[in-house]
């Protein structure tokens, strides 16, 4: 029998910042336009910390329910806590803002992002109790030694000659971000803003990676980033290596990475590499890390406003994967069964799903109800709905279906049989790339061990149109399969 | 409908007038299939487009609609659309559709 490199496990985190919602790229723009009065109508629809633990899709999220609980819990979800919610899970933790408040400082090597002393006496102590990252120093990060905290009187004039932006916590400017030039957009504040936020939760979701391991971080040979953010400055923008600095950051001292970008199929692209790489054996072992998207925070929040909801695109979202040779345990990623979209199949959904499902599965004479469970972009469709994008899991599973029932495979009339058993329901939040399907390997990888699921297919799609370079989409998908081989 | 869509016909009207014209749609959902119905016949409900209080009057089909299924070569139509074929009730669009369409349908 043929090995295959497997995934060993998976962390999944989110950080709760209700008040960087406004720094969302749609918010910002709007916030602007509307000469703040916009700010005034998001301010109290924001959700407190208590409401977006409790929130059941980032229960699931964090692995302390199953996809399945959304099939059965009635909406709106965000009207129904969940009673003894928890802040960490089985796949890591929702963290506090005033903790990440903390957390981005130490990412911070150059200075940028001030905090008033005030805040960090307080919120400091409680980042040095968590399990995770009492170790790293005391608020001292990979950095070097940071200076005191700021006075509000500093940070006022910081912002008030346009050199920074308001970093606000119960309802006060407890901080500020600055930039770093005055005259190349790219090391602005706002960007530097969202570089950061990708570098310190990518950080945080490494941490419960290895933590669950129970691996040392000079364990990791190597790291692929799959985020989305374009680091760089005006000469190189985009140039990246998130994936080198979210490697020092938590001490893989022994690593070395690189970034891996395709849109919102960068995660996919990302494990199929990494395995790639181990297969070769050009590296012992590799992690996938994706940071969360500050851009996308508060996105739909004009459709939310105007039916009256709370903001729910409040969470920053990361996550981590181990990919390794066989251990004689975990999940094969089947390297001999990739999807792929070539460029000749050029945009047609039709053609996408052919190219990425049926195509791999034919090759080894497989048919989509071989499949136990399928992984789509996992959207909440709570957060999508109410803008207009419609139900994106549902619609994709629908398609899904339909081509099986096409085929021949299953009776047009079980297309909604189809759907209810092979699919699930959307439980990540917006994040891009982060959503694109592999949100559910965390919950895969146990389900396969334990034989409750059989095979699995990551599918993610990317739409390459926007960054107006070519007309074509994209996409990529990947089978996990449980350990007894299946005919 | 998006309101670049919405300019688009405009022009596409403006330059070859609304009697040769016939709007095609693929939309998804069967409400975004009745609003782009109404958008290009009575004009954007939602007001706030190029299309907003104007009135074209152009006859509008689904693809998906039989009619419009014979104008399309049958290999063709089975790789593009097999599989939304699947998903569509092509008699439940004529009737939707038949609607804006009134006497031109």
């Amino acid at each position: 029998m043929r090995t295959f490199p497997v995934i060993r496990e998976a962390a999944l985190v989110l950080a709760h910042m209700p008040n960087l919602v406004r720094y969302g790229s749609k918010p910002f723009r709007e916030v602007q336009q509307s000469n703040g009065e916009l700010l005034a109508r998001l301010r109290p629809r924001l959700r407190d910390y208590a409401a977006a633990l409790a929130y059941l899709p980032n229960q699931v999220f964090l692995g302390n329910a199953a996809p399945e609980a959304l099939k059965e819990a009635d909406r709106p979800w965000y009207a129904k806590p969940v009673p003894e919610a928890r802040r960490f899970g089985a796949f890591g933790e929702i963290m506090p803002e005033e903790e990440f408040y903390c957390l981005l400082r130490r990412a911070d090597q150059f200075d940028l992002l001030w905090l008033r002393e005030e805040f960090l006496r307080q919120a400091e102590p409680q980042l040095r109790e968590h399990p995770l990252l009492a170790a790293a120093g005391a608020g001292e990060g990979a950095g070097g030694t940071k200076p005191k905290g700021r006075d509000l009187a500093a940070i006022l004039a910081q912002i008030e000659r346009g050199a920074a932006m308001p970093l606000e916590h119960g309802g006060e400017v407890v901080g500020c971000i600055r930039r770093a030039h005055e005259i190349d957009p790219s090391l602005w504040c706002e960007v530097l803003l969202e570089n950061l936020a990708t570098k310190a939760s990518g950080a945080l979701a490494l941490r419960h990676l290895l933590q669950r391991l129970e691996v040392e971080p000079g364990a990791v040979s190597y790291l692929l980033s799959c985020s989305e953010e374009a680091v760089g400055d005006r000469y190189n923008r985009g140039g990246g290596n998130l994936a080198k600095a979210i490697a020092e950051e938590v001490g893989c001292v022994n690593a070395s990475g690189s970034d891996v970008k395709a849109f919102c199929a960068g995660p996919v692209y990302a494990l199929v590499h990494a395995a790639a790489l181990v297969q070769a054996g050009v590296f012992e072992n590799v992690v996938v890390v994706g940071g969360g998207s500050l851009a996308k925070l508060g996105m739909k929040c004009m459709g939310h406003l105007e039916k009256e909801m709370p903001i729910l695109e409040d969470c920053l979202a990361a996550m981590a994967f181990w990919v390794g040779p066989d251990d004689g345990r975990s999940p094969r990623l089947r390297l001999d069964a990739v999807g792929k979209h070539n460029v000749s199949y050029g945009a047609s959904p039709q053609g996408m799903l052919e190219a990425l499902v049926v195509e791999p599965l034919r090759r080894h004479g497989l048919g989509l109800c071989d499949v136990d469970r399928y992984a789509v972009e996992l959207h909440n469709p709570e957060i999508t709905e109410p803008a207009g994008s419609g139900n994106v899991p549902r619609a994709n599973y629908r398609m899904l279906a339909a081509i099986a029932a096409m085929r021949g495979e299953i009776e047009r009339g079980d297309i909604d049989a189809f759907v209810a058993r092979r699919g699930m329901v959307g439980f990540a939040p917006t994040q891009g790339h982060v959503p694109a399907a592999v949100p559910y390997v965390a919950h895969a990888l146990p389900a396969l061990r334990e034989g409750r699921l059989r095979r699995a297919m990551f599918i993610a799609k990317g739409s390459l149109f926007l960054g107006r370079m070519t007309q074509l989409a994209d996409g990529m998908s990947f089978i996990l399969e449980a350990r007894e081989e299946v005919a | 409908m998006d309101l670049e869509n919405q300019g688009t016909i405009k022009q596409l009207v403006d330059e070859h007038g609304a009697a040769d014209l016939v709007v095609v749609l693929g939309a998804g959902e069967l409400e975004a299939i009745k609003i782009a119905a109404e958008t290009v016949t009575s004009g954007d409900p939602a007001y706030a487009g190029p299309l907003a209080g104007v009135s074209l009057g152009l006859p509008v089909f689904h693809i998906l609609e039989a009619a419009l299924k014979d104008e399309v070569p049958s290999a063709l139509y089975e790789e593009k659309l097999g599989m939304y074929a699947m998903l569509y009730d092509s008699a439940e669009l004529s009737t939707t559709l038949g609607g804006f369409r009134g006497g031109a349908g």
